[in-house]
């Protein structure tokens, strides 16, 4: 059949050469997509679908829950209030504050000889008897050390130098940003001194091993730092999780706990105004606005002080250890993107293997006998069209998924616009790839069973290995590394944190990055479309 | 017709189809991807799955032998589709129903010759997959010392989860013929069987209640059916083995006489 075309021949003046001549050869594809009922109506199935499986993902908690005062809410009224960090992100910012002001520049020195711990039990500021039954010990992320923050409101910002449990000395600011220090756990026999300067809106952490020889472990832009701002000490302790993690699942037992840190040798510079130290709560008080039972404290005898917390200063994650994993976030919506992934690639594929099954294709061919550019247009109008149908379809999930959620009582995780944006945009735009491969695998099996199937056991069968605990962790986050599912990282809106003890695992997690996921399926619709390039050329039509 | 000629005749369809199945070169390959996709994939699982010492590992040892089966079903269902689907591509089906104009007979027959191969290499998939369980999961800390017996078709439990993965199978094979036939496009069949046997789960998982996540996972095709590899934990299942396996055979005959009826009364 080949023989009876020509073959194009370069330099010649042919009517599909030039940029006119592929518009001509786009229309033409988009003519064909949009003529055949069938792919229409299967885009409008698409998106009904991944709307309703994404409404069915939020739509049928019924959250109750009591105020304290004896008062039973329902829906929105159970939704915690969450402090916001400087970036706009959720945060836990509860810790105990031993404080006075200090006006422009100036820095504070401490000796920090103890870090110690008791979690289980009763251990949490709300319960009845402090330390009843509770177990000796420090949590990872316990945090004391010395720390300047705007003010005493939850959620302003801040610059910490502090010891952690087994993460040595961090400097840490404004909940997201975290920069390692000297490695080692502290003690009387190897105490860490730890040092912050203020110099406009900047600050700088120091720390040293025995008060001398000084070392920097970085500076932190806190822009808009009023000139008055709130320094001192602080200890803090996140939830404990005794967890053990097997096969994609975790259990386990998790509650608060307490930090006591004991610091001497504390000296101040700067203009202070005159006040003594005073020890503050940090946010002890519970979602409701309810003052807890009061446990943390401080203590000072002499130039020693003992300052005991419980809480963290970091940003909330879904499913971290604090606070329980309560939540819901923006992507939870976008489960459905697998119906409609589905649907799609059948749709491309077929936009495919249907000009093979009615010989349409050697037609094709004869009026644009370069045929990479016929893979190319086809490729971009399934593209487009499946991109556009995919983002009103997220569009719609999200923004009608969360105001659900809402409704009915389930906090969301609140995002930027721009990871909004990426989560939607990056949705529609795995779809759109989905059927880019669907379309380059129908070319080079012309089978559209074989080409649907394969697009299929490669993007979902691979996601569901991962999330539904049908494989073990390690291995379903090696699938979710190498397949082409790895390209729903993209939906994934709240970042994990290697500050924070958190469940980062599949479905909430994805092992990859946003983009370098999308990426994987990208390379994969290259390698596919490149194949199926030098297929078309190739073969007989 | 005498009784001798209608037996003979019926067995002409049968050898019919055979023939078809049997000369249509993708058939031994889907066959083989069949076999090589389920005991690679299990083969993965097995290796990349560890016990430390020490820790409690609630793992059913039978089950993640036969992790390929989720894979090897998609071979399956791609194999059944092409049974009828690519005689209406062909036209081919026109042929078929000249020769022989009792189209549901010829439905039986390709459900026949269709399900032989597939519980052929359904068992050598199983039998490999068990296989290299028993091989490598001793050797990553599933010890008998620690509650994990070999795996062994001696077993009671292990026997039923291998004889029903391969039952699973041909059910797959039978459900996937019987959209097929229903839908006709290959494509569109495709999608549509592994749109229902892999939906379920993922809604199952974003399901907000316990309770529909269940219900989920107890109309499920896959996940229905799927509970005959159960060995452990049999009390806290969504539903029992046996039971799981009537879904998916639910499934299936819904799915084949939706396609007999429409077979009879549509033009082919």
């Amino acid at each position: 059949m080949s023989a009876t075309i020509a073959r194009p021949r370069p330099g010649r003046d042919r009517e599909d050469a030039g940029p006119d001549g592929f518009v001509r050869i786009l229309r033409a594809e988009w003519i064909k997509f949009r003529t055949v009922r069938g792919w229409v109506i299967a885009l409008v199935i698409a998106v009904v679908l991944m709307d309703l499986v994404g409404l069915f993902a939020g739509g049928q908690a019924n959250i109750v829950c009591n105020n304290g005062g004896g008062k039973t809410l329902h829906g929105a009224a159970c939704i915690p209030r969450t402090p916001l960090g400087p970036g706009g992100e959720p945060v836990n910012d509860s810790f105990t504050f031993v404080h006075r002001p200090l006006t422009g520049t100036g820095s504070i020195t401490v000796r920090m000889t103890s870090l110690t711990g008791r979690y289980g039990g009763g251990a949490g500021p709300a319960s009845q008897g402090p330390t009843a039954g509770s177990k000796i010990g420090v949590q990872p992320w316990s945090k004391a050390g010395i720390i300047i923050k705007q003010d005493t409101r939850q959620g302003s910002a801040y610059a910490a130098m502090m010891v952690t449990g087994t993460h040595g000395v961090r400097m840490q600011y404004d909940f997201t940003g975290d920069i390692a220090g000297l490695p080692g756990t502290v003690s009387a026999r190897s105490p860490r001194w730890l040092r912050l300067t203020r110099a406009g809106d900047t600050i700088t952490g120091y720390d040293s091993a025995d008060g001398r020889h000084w070392t920097e472990v970085g500076s932190a832009a806190l822009p808009g730092l009023s000139s008055t701002v709130q320094i001192g000490l602080f200890a803090t302790s996140p939830f404990y999780a005794e967890t053990s993690q097997f096969f994609g699942g975790t259990t386990g037992q998790s509650g608060p706990s307490l930090a006591t840190a004991v610091f001497d040798h504390l000296s101040l510079s700067g203009r202070r105004p005159a006040a003594a130290w005073a020890g503050y709560d940090v946010g002890n008080q519970d979602a409701f606005g309810q003052q807890s039972a009061q446990l943390e404290s401080f203590h000072r005898v002499g130039g020693r002080f003992t300052v005991t917390g419980s809480g963290d200063i970091a940003p909330q994650v879904p499913g971290g250890a604090f606070g329980g994993g309560l939540g819901s976030t923006i992507e939870d919506h976008l489960v459905g993107a697998f119906a409609a992934l589905i649907v799609l690639a059948v749709v491309g594929a077929m936009f495919m293997t249907a000009e093979y099954r009615r010989g349409l294709i050697r037609t094709t061919l004869a009026a644009t006998p370069r045929r990479g550019r016929v893979l190319a247009a086809k490729a971009i109008v399934i593209a487009a069209v499946t991109f556009a149908a995919g983002l009103v379809a997220a569009v719609i999930a999200v923004i009608v998924g969360v105001r659900l959620s809402h409704d009915q009582g389930m906090y969301v995780f609140p995002v930027s616009w721009l990871t909004w944006l990426r989560v939607v945009a990056g949705t529609a735009a795995v779809l759109a790839t989905s059927s880019v491969l669907g379309v380059a695998l129908g070319t080079m099996l012309r089978r559209g069973a074989a080409a649907v199937a394969a697009v299929i056991v490669v993007t979902v069968v691979p996601y569901l290995l991962g999330v539904a605990q049908l494989l073990p962790l390690g291995a379903a986050e090696w699938v979710l590394r190498v397949s082409p599912a790895a390209a729903f990282a993209i939906q994934q809106s709240v970042p994990a944190y290697s500050q924070v003890t958190g469940d980062y695992t599949p479905p909430l997690y994805y092992p990859l990055p946003p983009l370098a996921g999308f990426g994987v399926l990208c390379g994969y619709a290259a390698v596919a479309l490149g194949l199926a390039f030098v297929v078309l050329r190739r073969r007989d039509a | 017709m005498t009784p001798l000629a209608a037996r003979r005749r019926k067995f002409t369809t049968v050898r019919a189809e055979w023939t078809k199945l049997r000369t249509v070169p993708g058939t031994p390959w889907l066959l083989a991807a069949t076999m090589v996709l389920t005991v690679a994939v299990s083969i993965a699982a097995t290796a990349g799955t560890r016990c430390p010492a020490g820790v409690a590992c609630p793992l059913d040892t039978t089950k993640l032998s036969l992790t390929g089966v989720e894979f090897g079903q998609a071979v399956v269902a791609i194999l059944a589709v092409l049974g009828i689907s690519s005689e209406y591509s062909t036209g081919m089906i026109r042929a078929t129903f000249t020769a022989m104009p009792r189209r549901a007979a010829v439905l039986a027959a390709k459900a026949c010759v269709t399900t032989g191969p597939v519980l052929l290499a359904g068992g050598i998939a199983v039998a490999g997959s068990l296989l290299a369980g028993r091989l490598v999961l001793p050797g990553h800390g599933f010890t008998a010392a620690r509650g994990f017996p070999p795996v062994s078709l001696a077993d009671p439990a292990v026997l039923r989860a291998a004889v029903g993965s391969v039952l699973y199978l041909a059910l797959i094979a039978l459900f996937s013929l019987g959209i097929a036939t229903a839908v006709r496009d290959s494509a569109v069949a495709i999608g549509l069987v592994l749109g229902l046997l892999y939906l379920f789960p993922i809604i199952a998982t974003v399901a907000a209640s316990p309770d529909w996540q269940r219900h989920l996972e107890q109309i499920g095709p896959m996940t229905a059916g799927l509970e005959i590899e159960a060995t452990t934990g049999l009390h806290s299942l969504p539903i029992s083995p046996w039971a799981g396996l009537g879904v998916l055979t639910a499934w299936a005959a819904v799915a084949l006489v939706t396609g007999g009826l429409l077979l009879r009364l549509r033009d082919a």
